[in-house]
């Protein structure tokens, strides 16, 4: 099962401070997040990936604090519940 | 209607029309020195009116209408019609203003630059308002503040102020030669005395102004005082605002710009002329 992300043209991605702020142009909401799900977002907007293959992109990338599968699920389903993801 | 009176406020025009004539005395005595609106043509319309007919002359109550209307809202007693209309009014900004990004915050102005002020009810943003009017700021409003999402810029709403409680005591004491309205007594506010802003802020409420501090005031603390980080006052504004998410991706965006280039601290005070120092202390050290 792979991941796509909402393509860059749908989402307004303004860094704050630890918080970063997402439009969706689509629903008309506002998201408040934090690491990982900017960085998750921007590696799924350069192509669908599947949760093993994010996973290794953003070990590669990022040193990250909780590198489990778990924890990366979780994510991906706040992700996938708020509608900025998609599980395909 | 019956009874008529039309207002500009800021740059928002209103007509208020009455089943009865008391209210409609009231508004026009104390927003006798505001313009009409802009081409004679009214942004909102409100409206007073009986319920039943027979109401308007036993035990009269007045129920709230306009063009937008919240079906819960309670009759009020004719006595305080006065609150009927403001309450109305206000009504008709916070679900219809499509122009500007709306705060529930009290704004003054000095230099050009203004300070925005919101806070829970209580928090005493409308007093803080009015006693730095005292002290020679521009009041631009204690109710809302306008954001303009093309500029950015922040557009006066001055109403009359509305000092409940204790703060009415307070502020006549620091305005003893404004004019104020009637006492209201007993309103689901508690007691109720609106000030009419002085000549300055209404010669010059279509004037904008560039924000420049954002506050969080909060009464009945030992003095205090931190900064504010962005994410926090994006949550807090957007809150306070009543149409946020009505104006979608432009609300975003003049949100967005505001809390980035605005510095914003949460204040607290245990009385007012505390409140007025530690402003204009923090205003200084911009």
């Amino acid at each position: 099962m792979a991941y796509r992300a909402e393509p860059a043209d749908a989402l307004r991605i303004e860094p704050l401070d630890d918080f970063t702020l997402v439009f969706h142009r689509r629903s008309g909401l506002t998201h408040l997040v934090t690491a990982p799900a900017p960085e998750i977002l921007a590696a799924l907007q350069e192509g669908p990936l599947t949760r093993d293959a994010l996973l290794a992109r953003l070990a590669e990338r990022y040193d990250l604090a909780d590198g489990s599968t778990a924890a990366l699920d979780a994510r991906l389903g706040e992700l996938v519940a708020v509608g900025l993801i998609e599980a395909a | 209607m019956r009874h008529v009176f039309s207002v500009r406020i800021g740059t928002v025009g209103f007509r208020v029309g009455s089943d009865w004539r008391a209210p409609i005395a009231e508004l026009g005595r104390l927003y006798a020195d505001y313009p009409a609106p802009e081409d004679g043509i009214p942004d909102f319309n409100v409206r007073l009116f009986a319920a039943r007919p027979w109401r308007r002359w036993l035990r009269p109550a007045v129920t709230l209408g306009g063009d937008f209307v919240l079906p819960e809202a309670a009759p009020l007693p004719l006595a305080q019609g006065l609150l009927a209309a403001e309450m109305a009014m206000n009504l008709q900004m916070a679900l219809g203003q499509r122009r500007y990004l709306l705060l529930h915050a009290s704004a003054v102005e000095r230099d050009g630059r203004a300070v925005l002020m919101t806070g829970l009810s209580g928090a005493g943003k409308s007093t803080l308002a009015a006693l730095l009017a005292a002290r020679g700021w521009r009041l631009m409003g204690d109710e809302f503040a306008l954001v303009d999402p093309t500029n950015g810029l922040v557009h006066a709403f001055p109403r009359l102020v509305s000092l409940k409680n204790e703060a009415i005591a307070v502020v006549r004491s620091a305005l003893p030669n404004a004019c104020f309205g009637p006492l209201l007594a007993g309103t689901p506010k508690g007691d109720i005395r609106h000030l009419v802003p002085d000549a300055e802020a209404i010669a010059r409420m279509a004037e904008p102004a560039r924000p420049a501090l954002i506050l969080f005031p909060r009464f009945g603390f030992e003095p205090a005082e931190r900064g504010v980080g962005p994410s926090e006052v994006f949550v807090r504004l957007t809150q306070a605002s009543t149409n946020y998410v009505a104006l979608g991706e432009r609300g975003f965006e003049a949100m967005t710009r505001l809390v980035r280039d605005v510095p914003a601290r949460a204040i607290d005070y245990p009385h007012a002329d505390a409140a007025v120092a530690q402003v204009e202390a923090l205003w200084d050290s911009l």
